[in-house]
């Protein structure tokens, strides 16, 4: 299969080792894979700012840049939600509807697409590390995908996986509210971070490298003895 | 920036900096947790119960003016008497009226948030009447002079030993640090006055139309004191809270109690259907119903968000929100708290004034899952900000997301920025840029890379 990288613009900019991660892993498993450079943002900051003139722009464009990709495969839950299920609804009055939910159709999580699409858990890697698994809210609520990451992190081996408490509590993160609101978000974030180590794994992996930002900044910020992992990074370790 | 912005930006700092509140508040819901996931393993199949009960309320309110009539008809039949209140002023004179008519003095209320949506409380103590909560805790907020800090649990942010202090304070008790102990002081000291009150006033969870009927859900016994005892009975209700049938409670009831308080049932549901008749031996001289629409029309008029009136007032959404568990249920400053509170608000009290209450949520969606109507709440909440935004943009954030998306239209000058943005990222750390530095103040960001992934993919074979 033919797929086509959708690469978030921060893991572009701060994170590109997880996008390098994803193409490794989906070349492993026989596919080819694409980047298409004309692709930028995908609007969610100023869908969620209520700028939704602004979005509809991106989401025009992202069609543009995707159209006739066999497959497009993001390693974000949240930034693929944007897609596959904002797309459609920033759209819905436009000429661009069709095109959109074509897209959304065909556009799929890292996770979703490997054990959903290709009906693969196990990808050949081997980490032998003890890991806990944090739910990004746009996987796990705008997407329903709970078990698909877990069932891939059973499968490496070596890997201990640990579930923590407050499994599907939020990170905080969500976009710019991190920002604007910085002192709920890091209320937030306490909770979330204090359960994560508490687990006393060696790394928080994740479908989403927005939450392993906030999640990561906080652990960090309080020098707690546990890092942040994009799921696709793990996947990527050679058996 | 509105004031009520202002006051909130204020009390949620406040209050998302008190640990030690933030934990009393998770504990005090831990319970409700497990006892609510026990229930709903109960239901067959809590889903498809979710669908019925949505099913249910929404058949109402998209018929909301002929099941209201239908409602009315059968309720005056029963011999109540029906009274229409298009705002807040209008509900309170109307229930000034009545208390002057009947010559009250003394009036009893059980719980009512649409009550405390038109504070009435206010209207009627500057009016002379003397006003007793009998909810206990709603009793013990209207001691404190404090509104209802979670719009089912009244006084959950409040320790006992504080409560202890209260009672002592205002009844004059001895201390104790027995709940069942404090229950019967308030409870001693609530009995004489529903033999005293002229006027009983509650709200209602449903208005059956096919029956007329008003369905009172309580734990305490005190709705139905507040109701039976005193001669005149006043329930004051939104518009929105009929049902067609009967039969919808069969669903909706069981689900309240498991979706807002992790019970079974509610301990008393009861049916209201008009004044004394011949013949009983109890139940109120007049019964009257006050309907208030207060903007409700106003939010049935958006089809986008029409399914916000099938709220049936739970409180499932505040008790899983880490936006409510964190800045707690006053910073809201709202009659309705979280995440249901930051949907309507802005219908019934202007957008302009109260749209960041939609903007301070990370849309995670926890409360559209927990909602046993399925309104879309986080849904929402981004609607809200795109009305807003249609409504009266602020000028920083039109510029920002203007420059944003003339840049997402340019990859060339995407691929630049990037990388300008990867060399300055040590100096921009250190500047006092918006955002930047309110994210910097409690999180570090990740050392930036050498390269980005677009130039480390051009550079490798890929390219």
């Amino acid at each position: 299969m033919r797929v086509s990288l959708f690469v978030p613009c921060f893991v572009d900019q701060l994170a590109p080792q997880v996008g390098l991660a994803t193409a490794k892993v989906l070349k492993r498993l026989g596919h080819d894979v694409e980047f298409r450079a004309e692709q930028t943002c995908c609007g969610q900051p100023s869908f969620n700012s209520g700028q939704w003139d602004v979005a509809r722009e991106g989401a025009i464009r992202a069609l543009q840049v995707f159209r006739g990709a066999e497959v497009v495969v993001g390693p974000s839950g949240s930034c693929v939600a944007m897609i596959k299920k904002f797309y459609p609804e920033l759209l819905k009055d436009t000429p661009h509807l069709a095109a959109a939910e074509d897209l959304a159709a065909r556009t799929f999580e890292f996770s979703e697409f490997l054990v959903n699409q290709l009906g693969v858990t196990d990808v050949g890697a081997k980490f032998a590390k003890k890991v806990t698994y944090h739910d990004g809210c746009h996987a796990l609520r705008e997407l329903r995908l709970k078990e698909e990451p877990r069932q891939l992190l059973r499968a490496v081996k070596g890997l201990e996986l640990i579930e923590s408490e407050e499994g599907e509590s939020c990170c905080g993160f969500g976009g710019l509210f991190s920002a604007k609101f910085p002192m709920i978000s890091t209320a937030m974030v306490q909770v979330k971070g204090g359960a994560l180590a508490r687990t006393g794994a060696d790394f928080v992996v994740s479908s989403d490298p927005s939450c392993l930002l906030q999640i990561g900044g906080w652990l960090s910020r309080e020098g707690k003895p546990i890092l942040p992992l994009h799921i696709a990074e793990v996947l990527a370790h050679d058996a | 920036m509105s004031d009520a912005k202002q006051i909130f930006i204020k009390d949620a700092t406040l209050n998302a900096a008190d640990g030690d509140q933030r934990a009393f508040i998770r504990k005090a819901l831990g319970g409700y947790y497990v006892n609510r996931d026990l229930q709903k393993a109960r239901y067959r199949d809590w889903e498809r119960a979710r669908d019925a009960a949505s099913l249910a309320k929404w058949t109402a309110v998209n018929d909301l003016a002929n099941q209201l009539e239908k409602f009315t008809a059968n309720f005056e039949r029963n011999g109540g008497i029906v009274h229409w209140a298009r705002d807040s002023a209008e509900a309170r004179a109307i229930i000034l009226k009545i208390a002057a008519d009947v010559n009250a003095k003394a009036i009893v209320k059980s719980k009512c948030m649409t009550s405390e949506e038109i504070h009435l409380n206010d209207a009627l103590e500057k009016a002379g009447y003397g006003v007793v909560e009998s909810d206990l805790g709603e009793f013990i907020q209207q001691l404190r002079g404090e509104p209802p800090y979670h719009f089912v649990f009244p006084c959950m942010h409040v320790k006992r030993e504080a409560i202890s202090e209260l009672f002592t304070k205002h009844l004059g008790t001895a201390p104790t640090d027995s709940p069942e102990e404090l229950t019967m002081i308030a409870r001693r000291h609530l009995r004489q006055l529903y033999v005293d009150a002229d006027i009983g006033i509650t709200g209602a969870n449903f208005l059956v139309a096919e029956t007329g009927q008003i369905s009172i859900t309580e734990n305490e016994g005190n709705a139905r004191l507040t109701a039976a005892l005193p001669r005149i009975h006043i329930a004051l209700s939104g518009i929105e809270k009929v049902v067609n049938r009967l039969d919808d409670l069969a669903v909706l009831l069981p689900m309240l109690a498991t979706a807002g308080a992790g019970q079974p049932m509610t301990c008393y549901n009861t049916l209201y259907a008009g004044p004394r008749k011949p013949g009983e031996c109890d139940g109120p001289e007049q019964f009257h119903l006050v309907l208030l629409d207060n903007a409700r029309t106003r939010l049935l008029a958006d089809p986008e968000q029409r399914d916000a009136l099938h709220c049936i007032r739970c409180g499932a959404c505040l008790n899983v929100c880490p936006i409510f568990k964190n800045i707690g249920g006053l910073a809201y400053g709202t009659t309705y708290q979280g995440p249901i509170g930051s949907v309507i608000t802005p219908h019934l009290r202007g957008l302009k004034q109260w749209n960041h209450l939609s903007s301070a949520s990370s849309l995670c969606g926890a409360c559209t899952d927990a909602c046993p109507v399925r309104i879309d709440l986080h849904h929402h909440l981004l609607h809200n900000r795109r009305n807003a935004m249609k409504q009266s943009p602020s000028l920083f954030d039109r510029v920002f997301h203007a420059g944003f998306g003339f840049v997402m239209k340019r990859p060339a000058l995407f691929a630049l920025g990037g990388k300008v943005f990867l060399a300055t990222l040590p100096l921009l750390k250190k500047l006092p840029l918006p955002y930047m530095s309110a994210w910097l103040k409690t999180r570090d960001l990740p050392v930036a890379p050498p390269k980005s992934f677009r130039d480390q993919w051009k550079d490798s074979a890929h390219g």
